[in-house]
């Protein structure tokens, strides 16, 4: 008897330890809407990673919107320790209050970006309109589905890809590509409010000739809808997207969670975090796991949008600010 | 002074006032302070603009013509449901609470469902012609179904109290039965109707959730107001943000300001007719 409560009390003390050794740790990543899927893998692959190597239990909370909306959550005060939104402009919000270094998007490797998509037409089941290159989008009878790019930061990569190709025809220039890229907005039946609802209303509804879209949206559309409902077409050139990640520097310090933050953000370049990008159709940056998935991603001839618009604040004031090009474009009268 | 029937009120009308200031007040305040950033001058600009006249135009115009509806078919269906005893009368009831229940998404998703050119209805009104779904229609439907419960849930309690006698009063002394209805239950009924109408405007006004899905965003064309706020949230404008937000406050105020003024007028009249 006395043996057994030795026992007992012995495997008691093993608890114990284990406990306090063993950390909780949270961890709030602030996302955007179509990274549900991704994260949820990454999260699980991390905090197992995270235990291996320091006995810690993390928890990784996450939050999932619209970009921009996502952002303005965190400059009002949601604690999120790391965000990963659609585009640079929207972290660049949140350093311009202050809550990290302006010059976040150098602290990591590839603009901070771990991994990229692209952005390309998904037609209907035999693509009935022959959809082959941005030129066809504006051809008579052709419907174009697009969220509004107002309201969508995914739109505004739509946009910009649309612009760069115009941009990029022999004899292209700034008016060139505004008076395309304006008869395009022609041929948009509806301007949803993001990625999700024009991709609803193109599969659903059945409006439009061509949805223009994320790559990943493209094929996870493609995948979960399954019965070859939907083709995806790769126009001749387009543009990188790319959606980057940051750590954000004053809430870590206040949780005291940067170590943890940090490794997190890393570990999207890691060549596990790079495999599960590429399962969940995002391009993967590392060239040994993009080559394994080289099947699922079409060759591509894209820009980036350095080479053709400097950066987002740039991109922002001249085309989608009030007044500025989108505004001019006069859509809908 | 007459003695009143509960005591501390004092302590009651204190609550009710730090509620008020707390609950309503305090964020309208916030609200206003913010807007001040844009100056006067860009609130002219911001006002003036084609595009943002567009919006409110559809907001407050299709809010207008949707509550108007609502007074009609709410009478309509709040005297059935009070007058006559049928069989399902209470699950006819329940339903009129729909639209209060649903989350306004759904309630969109729902709509657009229904009305696209691929949709239940959509179908066979395309070929009419008539395009409901990404219209300003559309719009206009998906404010007709926010509102709806408001007029009849007003409207019931009143029409339950109503007495039968005024009527055959009205009709022993020779009254038609429209005339019945315009003169007698009509004027009876104006405040209500009012309130009901005030109710679903200010409902309709605002609406974002539901309309978002149906409407086309187009601008110039089926885009509400609610949304250019959303804009210009979307370019961290704050200032432009609020001060569309208080310009559409200050509107649905001018408006429930006259509703409030047509129920004293109506009530005047009612005293003097009877």
């Amino acid at each position: 008897m006395k043996k057994f409560i030795l026992v007992l009390l012995a495997a008691a003390g093993v608890v114990l330890t284990a406990a306090v050794a063993a950390k909780d740790v949270s961890l709030l990543n602030v996302s955007y809407d179509p990274t549900r899927e991704l994260y949820r893998q990454i999260n699980t692959a991390f905090a197992a990673q995270w235990k291996a190597q320091h006995s810690d239990n993390v928890t990784i909370q996450m939050s999932h919107g619209g970009s921009g909306k996502q952002a303005r959550s965190v400059v009002d005060g949601l604690s999120a320790d790391v965000v990963t939104l659609a585009l640079a402009y929207d972290i660049d919000a949140i350093a311009d209050h202050g809550l990290l270094a302006k010059d976040w998007q150098t602290k990591l490797p590839n603009n901070a970006t771990p991994y990229t998509s692209t952005i390309v037409f998904l037609v209907r089941k035999g693509n009935p309109k022959g959809i082959k290159d941005w030129a066809d989008l504006v051809r008579p009878g052709v419907q174009v589905v697009t969220p509004n790019p107002k309201s969508s930061g995914g739109a505004r990569w739509n946009f910009l890809a649309a612009w760069g190709y115009a941009l990029k025809q022999p004899g292209g220039s700034d008016a060139t590509a505004k008076a395309y890229v304006s008869e395009l907005f022609k041929h948009v039946p509806v301007l949803d409010t993001g990625a999700r609802g024009a991709t609803n209303t193109f599969v659903q509804r059945g409006i439009g000739d061509v949805l223009i879209a994320w790559e990943n949206e493209a094929l996870l559309a493609q995948r979960q809808l399954g019965n070859n409902a939907f083709e995806i077409v790769v126009p001749s050139v387009t543009i990188v997207a790319e959606p980057p990640v940051a750590v954000v520097d004053s809430n870590v310090d206040k949780h005291g969670t940067r170590a943890v933050a940090q490794a997190y953000v890393e570990f999207l370049y890691s060549p596990q975090g790079q495999d599960i990008a590429a399962k969940n159709f995002y391009r993967p940056r590392a060239s040994d796991v993009a080559a394994r998935y080289a099947s699922q991603f079409p060759v591509v001839h894209t820009f980036t949008l350095a080479e053709l618009f400097g950066d987002w604040r740039k991109a922002q004031a001249k085309f989608f600010n009030d007044g500025a090009v989108f505004d001019q474009l006069g859509v809908g009268s | 002074m007459s003695k009143r029937v509960l005591p501390g009120f004092g302590i009651s009308l204190g609550v009710a006032l730090a509620y008020l200031g707390l609950i309503v007040l305090l964020p309208l305040a916030a609200l206003a302070w913010k807007a001040t950033g844009i100056g006067f001058e860009g609130l002219i600009r911001l006002l003036s603009a084609p595009r943002t006249l567009a919006a409110l135009r559809l907001s407050v115009g299709g809010a207008v013509v949707a509550a108007l509806i609502n007074v009609v078919i709410g009478l309509l269906v709040g005297w059935v449901l009070v007058r006559y005893r049928f069989p399902g009368r209470r699950l006819f009831d329940a339903l009129v609470d729909l639209p209060f229940a649903l989350p306004t998404a759904v309630a969109g998703i729902a709509l657009t469902t229904l009305y696209a050119p691929n949709g239940w209805l959509g179908q066979w009104l395309e070929p009419l012609g008539i395009k409901v779904a990404y219209t300003p229609l559309g719009v206009f439907v998906a404010m007709v179904f926010v509102g709806f419960p408001f007029v009849v849930r007003t409207l019931q309690p009143v029409l339950s109290s109503l007495e039968l006698d005024v009527e055959e009063a009205a009709e022993s002394l020779g009254a038609q039965r429209w005339q019945t209805f315009f003169r007698v239950i009509l004027p009876m009924l104006a405040p209500t109707l009012l309130t009901g109408f005030a109710l679903a405007l200010a409902r309709a006004v605002g609406e974002y959730g539901s309309v978002i899905f149906i409407a086309g965003n187009i601008p110039m064309h089926s885009e509400i107001a609610p949304l250019l706020i959303v804009q210009k949230l979307e370019q961290f404008d704050y200032a432009g943000a609020a001060a569309l937000g208080v310009a559409m406050l200050s509107i649905s105020f001018v408006l429930l300001v006259l509703v409030a003024f047509l129920q004293r007028w109506s009530h005047r009249w009612q005293e003097r007719a009877t």
